[in-house]
């Protein structure tokens, strides 16, 4: 249906349809400039790579040698390193983020609470290289006195905790990285701990059930696809961290068994050595690296979204 | 019937409570830990010198970051103004426009998913695309950079500050024959704006502290600003390079940066939420 012209004070007043479809498409395509964005940043990341990934094949991402003089790369340790962080990372930011939000929503009386909250969501606030600073002249030592002595007398009989206590390495890289994502995983597990509808737990309550029975019965089953989602946002965090883990890891390109000794991270090993590549091979590899966390991150970050849309939409329809 | 004493069960409650308590208390302690450290570390090293001067060579004393701080500025503001309008825009379409559209829902994730990439691949991707072509280091590229990671917070804030503006309002201003345009960018925007401010608020906030994405983009530099034509001096870089070399007074001046930024992006946050706040009140 279109307007007619239409006579007002005796002006006539065109509709103003041609304005408006300027404008809704213009808006039409700022919007389509987020997924052009991720789509341009995956081809190129492609094509750069291209070389390197023509020059060692599949034996790049099983091979640990890194050698810029002899031109040979391979991502098997970078790979290992990413991982391994990571798994420390979630290992104790999981259970840490669950009991804060359980804290929140459950325990505390509402002023604490929103305080609280607060200054848990300022961890995420802190920028990646102030954690860094910190990591390196503070907690690093910290652990090389306290904490790696410990571990080392009471499980030194584990390969995991053998090796010099010197602080920078694996473990306290991974235990950083925990402090850094926490904030991400309890904030949106308070919200799925929130959302559960009152009847449900007082439910619980009525039967008896203790505040631990009601959210590990009942809470954390409903609103297990939504945690898991937090999880997952949580895990892609720390895949990608980059300035914390550089300044703590060592920079070591090799596989250790130990989670003492240095190593490294995809993250870290491009901001260690991406602005003092010169040869296009060594650039290529560095790039073929980004790819491997490109890929890993779009596909952790793609559940995240899922399971979290999943949740969002049975909640809108009143489940 | 027999009932099971309540004891085990009551304690098992208590240590979770104990534990959850303790937990809340760790993040806390963390919190207050690093800026503890970042503050005593920090005033050390401020002085009317670090605002006013250009770095020296390590073991000359003196001198400052102020270089440093005048980059990080213009930086930011460039990364600012390319990315709010883009992101205002896009946020107005999945808002206004994007019922039921795939294209909506398809931007709408890659968003969210865009807000999770890691930011040193989001640099790796701004010096293929601007350092390769250009053959040098730049401010451009930095900016570039931080403005992808600025574009989808404030797209997402700003859909949702939008959708909280009550659909009668819309119609109100529709019915008195305004375009669909002027209803948004005049009444609505301006029923949204402490959301939208915060909204900005927050994405200036996240990359004023970002380092990965500069490292390869905009580099550093020990000299004045110039233009975002060159390799362009900031904060994040400076603290990187300072605190990895083995020089005291490098070191020192790293941790006055180091309380510069967080400090800056703490208040930053901190207004944001109450601006948001007042708003929900």
């Amino acid at each position: 249906m279109t307007p007619a012209l239409r006579v007002v004070n005796g002006r006539k007043i065109k509709p103003s349809a041609r304005g408006d479809r300027t404008f809704r498409w213009l808006t039409f395509f700022c919007s389509l400039l987020v997924p052009l964005v991720m789509l341009a940043i995956g081809l190129e990341l492609i094509s750069s790579s291209w070389p390197a990934v023509k020059q060692f094949g599949l034996g790049f991402f099983f091979s640990q040698e890194w050698n810029p003089v002899l031109q040979e790369f391979g991502a098997a340790s970078s790979i290992f390193g990413t991982l391994v962080s990571t798994l420390i990372a979630m290992v104790i930011a999981v259970p840490l983020s669950l009991a804060i939000a359980l804290f929140l929503v459950e325990l505390a009386p509402p002023k604490v609470s929103r305080t609280v909250g607060t200054l848990i969501e300022l961890l995420a606030a802190v920028p990646s290289i102030i954690y860094g600073m910190w990591g390196l002249f503070v907690f690093a030592p910290f652990m090389a006195h306290y904490v790696q002595p410990f571990l080392g007398q009471t499980f030194g009989f584990l390969p995991l905790f053998q090796g010099p206590p010197i602080g920078i390495g694996m473990l306290t890289a991974g235990i950083i990285l925990a402090f850094m994502v926490l904030p991400f995983i309890s904030a949106i597990s308070r919200d799925v701990f929130q959302l559960v509808p009152p009847v449900v737990k007082e439910s619980a309550f009525g039967m008896g059930a203790t505040t631990w029975e009601v959210t590990y019965k009942v809470t954390i089953p409903y609103g297990l696809v939504g945690i898991i989602g937090a999880v997952f946002l949580g895990l892609g965090r720390a895949l990608g961290e980059t300035m914390a883990v550089t300044f703590v890891i060592g920079n070591a390109h090799r596989i250790a068994a130990s989670l003492f000794a240095p190593g490294n991270t995809i993250a870290s090993t491009l901001a260690n050595e991406f602005s003092e590549a010169t040869e296009p091979l060594y650039v290529s590899s560095l790039v073929a690296l980004g790819l491997v966390l490109y890929l890993i991150t779009y596909l952790v970050q793609v559940v995240s979204q899922m399971m979290l849309r999943r949740m969002y939409r049975a909640w809108s329809v009143g489940l | 019937m027999k009932l099971r004493p309540p004891t085990g069960r009551r304690l098992t409650n208590l240590t979770v409570s104990i534990w959850a308590g303790a937990s809340a208390l760790l993040g806390i302690f963390i919190l207050f830990w690093i800026l503890y450290v970042v503050l005593v570390r920090g005033l050390g090293a401020l002085n009317l010198e670090f605002f006013t001067h250009l770095p020296t060579p390590p073991g000359m004393g003196g001198g400052g970051l102020a270089n440093a701080i005048v980059g990080t500025l213009f930086l930011t503001a460039a990364a600012t103004l390319i990315a709010v309008p883009l992101g205002l825009m896009a946020g107005i379409y999945l808002a206004e426009f994007s019922e039921d559209s795939r294209a909506g829902d398809y931007s709408r994730f890659s968003a969210n998913v865009l807000m999770g990439m890691p930011s040193i691949i989001v640099g790796v991707f701004a010096y293929a695309l601007v350092v390769v072509p250009l053959g040098h280091f730049s401010g451009y590229a930095g900016a570039l950079a931080l403005s992808i990671l600025m574009l989808p917070v404030i797209t997402r804030t700003t859909e949702d500050m939008l959708r909280l503006v009550p659909n009668t309002l819309r119609e109100s201003a529709l019915a008195l024959g305004a375009p669909r345009w002027k209803v948004t960018l005049a009444i609505v925007f301006r029923a949204a704006k402490g959301g939208l401010i915060t909204g900005i608020l927050l994405a200036v906030a996240r990359v004023s502290g970002e380092t990965a994405p500069l490292l390869f983009t905009a580099l550093n530099s020990p000299y004045w600003f110039g233009s975002l034509g060159e390799p362009t001096p900031n904060l994040t870089v400076t603290i990187f390079n300072y605190a990895m070399s083995p020089y005291p007074d490098w070191q020192q001046k790293a941790w006055g940066a180091s309380l510069l930024i967080t400090f800056g992006v703490l208040i930053l946050t901190v207004l944001a939420r109450f601006l948001l706040r007042e708003k929900k009140v």
